[in-house]
């Protein structure tokens, strides 16, 4: 990395993502501003386009394309927990019957809604 | 005595030790915003249907602040770039741009603060619910600071629309500045007066915790960068390449925090 052609090789990557996350920010405001039918298919857009945002960063920015083995584990473990938290959050919404859709209210569900601040 | 690695690599990772400990760090990092992200999901999911506030925040403000951090992710690695081509005063250029966004995203996010501790919900007695501003535009009111400055009414400029009603699509915080004919509440009408702070609500809760931990980070982050810009760039003629690995390190933490906001963006401003 210390060859000054290879830098300036690296550089133009990092303006070419530069541009990619610019677009991917119009985009994903183009998307709030077109009302789309299906609630879940604008937050599902916006949640690829913040994904694919998120991955040019960590890739090109962070270098995570080029890296070393140790930095892969490290990430390895993080995805790891990181996937098992969203996991159990899942696994928690089917606990609760207001949140798993089902027609069987548990008893503490049974809040007047006046008293409910969202 | 000399601090091992600090240039020179290990044999085991392959790394010299700073940036293990990043990438340690910054592990323990995506579990925080792990778990918050995750409570806001549950607590999303969990609200009634219609009752969970939206367009209350100002998406262009939003989206402008996303781009300033995207500025600043650019001139973080371009500073790095510049000290492996050995120009130190591109470095200096890139970073004061950095430091330059990080002012402007806090100042912003502050500005949008101040708009939240101003813009008020009134709960009335007969079940009614409406969302507007406090004539002379108060800070942090309450229905206790009613009671307390024994106020007999209340002149409110109310919005056109409350957020748990339907309207036309995604109007947004534009719609709220639209006709603010003021009207006159008595207090005894008012069951419950909130600014937008977290007490509101659950929304404003978890906005206030997620915005605000991820401003503590752009600020902590704009300390370190405005440390190695300034004073901490004497290291550059000592020992060059351990400086530019400074700069990498921070610059990784930076990346992190700009991430951070990209997932914040989408998910409290237009969800």
């Amino acid at each position: 990395m210390n060859d000054p052609q290879h830098v300036a090789k690296h550089v133009k990557t990092y303006l070419m993502v530069f541009g990619a996350l610019i677009v991917g920010t119009i985009l994903t405001v183009a998307v709030y501003f077109k009302h789309f039918e299906s609630v879940a298919l604008a937050i599902a857009i916006a949640l690829i386009i913040a994904t694919v945002k998120a991955s040019l960063v960590a890739g090109f920015f962070m270098h995570l394309v080029s890296e070393r083995k140790t930095i892969y584990i490290i990430m390895a473990f993080t995805a790891f927990f990181f996937v098992g938290l969203m996991a159990l959050t899942i696994w928690a919404m089917n606990d609760s019957p207001a949140l798993s859709g089902s027609t069987q209210r548990a008893p503490h569900a049974t809040v007047a809604p006046a008293q409910h601040v969202p | 005595m000399d601090i091992p690695f600090t240039v020179k690599l290990r044999d085991d990772t392959t790394l010299y030790n700073a940036k293990v400990g990043i990438w340690l760090f910054l592990g323990s990092e995506v579990m925080l915003f792990g778990a918050l992200f995750s409570s806001y999901i549950l607590l999303r999911v969990g609200a009634p249907p219609g009752t969970w506030p939206r367009g209350l925040l100002n998406v262009p403000i939003g989206a402008f602040n996303t781009i300033v951090l995207i500025v600043s992710s650019v001139t973080v690695v371009m500073s790095w770039a510049s000290l492996k081509l050995g120009n130190l005063g591109k470095f200096r250029f890139y970073q004061a741009i950095t430091l330059l966004c990080a002012l402007s995203f806090l100042t912003i996010k502050s500005f949008e603060y101040r708009d939240k501790f101003t813009h008020y919900e009134v709960w009335k007695t007969d079940g009614a619910r409406m969302t507007g501003h406090v004539e002379g535009g108060p800070y942090f009111w309450s229905t206790q600071t009613l009671k307390d400055k024994k106020l007999d009414h209340i002149v409110f400029h109310p919005d056109p629309h409350h957020y748990t009603e339907p309207v036309k699509p995604h109007a947004g915080a534009a719609a709220e500045h639209e006709g603010h004919a003021a009207i006159t509440i008595p207090v005894a009408e008012i069951a419950r007066l909130s600014a937008f702070v977290p007490a509101h609500s659950t929304y404003f809760a978890i906005y206030f915790t997620l915005t605000a931990l991820h401003g503590l980070h752009v600020f902590g982050g704009a300390l370190v960068i405005g440390y190695l810009w300034g004073p901490g760039a004497k290291l550059w003629k000592t020992d060059p390449e351990r400086f530019t690995n400074r700069i990498e390190i921070s610059g990784l933490f930076w990346h992190f925090v700009d991430l951070v906001w990209i997932f914040l963006f989408p998910v409290l401003y237009l969800l």
